[in-house]
């Protein structure tokens, strides 16, 4: 919003950045150059770039307030960077490039790019006056206008997926925490998302109700999903993920395949990190 | 409540007290420490007979007073002959009474609903991200609650002094259609332009506070999935709340309900003006003003019926009072 154009120089992109592009294109993420900050503070991230193949499952570590949690609200849109450009399955997030210039896309252009990337909340964030059923139908209804009896049929297939086949009647409060958190992922498979973004899915869950949401991302990304999860459940990162990535302070500090990361962490800040969580 | 606090077993006392001879006065000594032995008798005394309850006297010596005094009130009101409650009996159905009652009700009813809609307008539009809007909004609502209802209403009956002829056509351009003021504008008109004007600055306040109720993940989970802001504001934002508008909004109908009766000052003959027309020409004042006290008794009160179910239907899927009989118990069950 602070700039309604923005300069851009990716029609001097380098070859290899191009392919990599491509790559994101189909199914993936590239952030280049990514900065934000809030009301003219301290930069919240300060120059990210990330490359998410598709089917990849990034793990997102750090301490709080590294800006882990920004970083997934700037790839959809529900905050706008500064600067810096993102690319998500093709598309250039929330701009336009027309070979010369980039503008910012009108409200109705960014919400279509937003219905293609899944959001997951650590607070659920059910609709808590609607049944389950009517919580995952109501985007497919009323953004993609999916006929009622198909969107019924998809939900109910998507209940049983994530285990609570039986429970489209019930309302959000009447589940618990992880039954509400897998409802939540059953809402954003509805619309078919390209990439599913998760913000720290079980920081909110009873201890032993953590494993039943891991379950369901496990199978997700078995399936082929390109995810990117915050967690501070380590185990997960390590089992699950294809690469660890290690914020702070708004800045990747070091990125790696689980196991090089647990086992053989070369930046001082990750050995401290891993130290206390661990 | 005496079963839960029983201990398993009842101490027995294993010796004597040390000071047997000491006279003990329990009845000033009630927090004082007490013995082994005594403590088995007190298990033993609450498990035969349970606890004597603290004696409210104060409670009810002053329940006993204030019932009294209602009573006294309600024989007097009901004995004195001079509220003439015959007469009152006479004139409660009557075709003129029924007639201003009808007024009454179609008044409320029509600018209540005006308000709320002008009043969802006037939220939204504070809350928007344009500053032009959230300043007229901000104005509308500052002015309008300033200025008493009945200043309001004698205000736009005398509109005509300073409108005299209304046209609509091009501005500052030639007229297509042009009225007397005061033929256009009934006195029934001015009363509805009135309280919907008051009422809207009222409604205003309550659905944007209603709106603000609503945590802000909610916004988020429908922008992420998409939505267009109409459709969140309508399935999302204002179904959760209307909890919080709800009981605002039904004060606000029952105020406006009594603020009808301000009506009579310009001629409307509401319930209240009925009345009065007829004790002018009857001078049965009082029982007249008691009809009219009935009837707004009446209404109101079937106002808060409704509101309560009206309550209850938006309380689905919230905690505390469950629309469709009690929430489940949540039982985790893993995958």
């Amino acid at each position: 919003m602070a700039a309604d154009v923005i300069r851009d120089d990716l029609t001097a992109r380098p070859p290899a950045e191009a392919a990599e592009a491509a790559g994101a294109a189909a199914g993936g993420i590239l952030i280049r150059s990514l900065t934000k900050s809030f009301g003219g503070g301290p930069r919240v991230l300060d120059g990210i770039d990330l490359t998410v193949e598709r089917g990849q499952l990034i793990c997102l570590v750090g301490p709080s307030g590294s800006g882990k949690s920004t970083l997934l609200r700037c790839v959809n849109l529900l905050e706008s960077p500064d600067s810096g450009m993102i690319w998500v399955s093709g598309m250039l997030m929330g701009r336009h490039f027309d070979g010369h210039r980039v503008r910012a896309l009108r409200p109705a252009e960014y919400r279509r790019q937003q219905s293609r990337i899944g959001m997951i909340f650590q607070q659920f964030n059910l609709f808590p006056h609607l049944t389950v059923l009517e919580n995952i139908i109501e985007a497919p209804l009323s953004v993609r206008g999916v006929p009622r009896a198909e969107a019924v049929a998809r939900a109910e297939e998507l209940v049983a997926r994530v285990g609570l086949a039986g429970r489209e009647r019930a309302y959000p409060r009447e589940l618990s925490g992880g039954q509400q958190q897998r409802i939540a992922i059953a809402r954003a498979l509805a619309m078919d998302p390209d990439v599913l973004l998760c913000d720290e899915p079980t920081s909110a869950l009873d201890p032993e109700l953590v494993g039943e949401v891991l379950n369901v991302l496990r199978d997700l990304a078995a399936s082929g999903m390109t995810m990117v999860v915050v967690t501070h459940e380590m185990s997960f990162a390590r089992e699950v993920a294809d690469r660890v990535v290690f914020m702070a302070e708004g800045r990747i500090v070091e990125e790696g395949a689980p196991e090089q990361m647990f086992s053989h962490p070369r930046e001082e800040r990750t050995r401290n990190f891993l130290r206390r969580v661990l | 409540m005496s079963a839960t606090h029983r201990p398993t077993e009842t101490p027995t006392p294993t010796k004597t007290p040390t000071t047997p001879t000491t006279p003990t006065t329990p009845t000033t000594t009630r927090t004082s420490p007490i013995s082994p032995d005594d403590f088995a008798k007190a298990v033993a005394a609450e498990r035969a007979a349970g606890v004597i309850p603290v004696r409210h006297t104060g409670r009810v010596v002053l329940g006993a007073l204030a019932a009294l005094a209602t009573v006294l009130a309600t024989a007097s009101v009901a004995r004195n002959p001079s509220f003439q409650w015959g007469t009152v009996g006479d004139y409660l159905f009557s075709s003129r009474i029924i007639d201003g009652l009808i007024l009454t009700i179609w008044l409320t009813a029509l600018s209540v609903a005006l308000s709320f809609l002008i009043g969802t307008v006037l939220a939204v539009m504070r809350l928007s991200a344009n500053p032009v809007l959230q300043a007229i909004s901000w104005a509308y609502t500052w002015f309008f609650r300033s200025v008493p209802l009945l200043v309001q209403l004698l205000f736009w009956f005398n509109i005509g002094y300073l409108y005299p002829r209304l046209s609509f056509g091009i501005p500052f351009g030639p007229a297509w259609f042009s009225f007397e003021t005061s033929e256009l504008i009934s006195s029934a008109a001015v009363a509805v332009i009135g309280l919907t004007i008051h009422e809207s600055a009222y409604a205003a306040e309550i659905i944007r506070g209603g709106i603000l109720s609503v945590d802000t993940g909610q916004l988020e989970a429908a922008e992420a999935l998409g939505m267009h802001p109409r459709r969140v504001l309508g399935r999302i934002v204002l179904p959760q709340a209307m909890r919080v508008i709800l009981p605002p909004a039904g004060s606000l109908l029952i105020s406006t309900l009594k603020s009808t009766s301000m009506v009579s000052v310009i001629a409307v003959t509401d319930l209240l003006y009925a009345a009065q027309l007829i004790y002018n020409q009857n001078f049965l004042v009082i029982p007249l003003l008691m009809v009219a006290t009935l009837w707004y008794l009446i209404m109101t009160s079937l106002l808060s019926i409704a509101q309560h179910f009206v309550e209850k239907r938006y309380a689905r899927g919230f905690a505390r009072t469950s629309g469709r009989g009690p929430a489940r118990v949540p039982k985790p069950d893993s995958l």
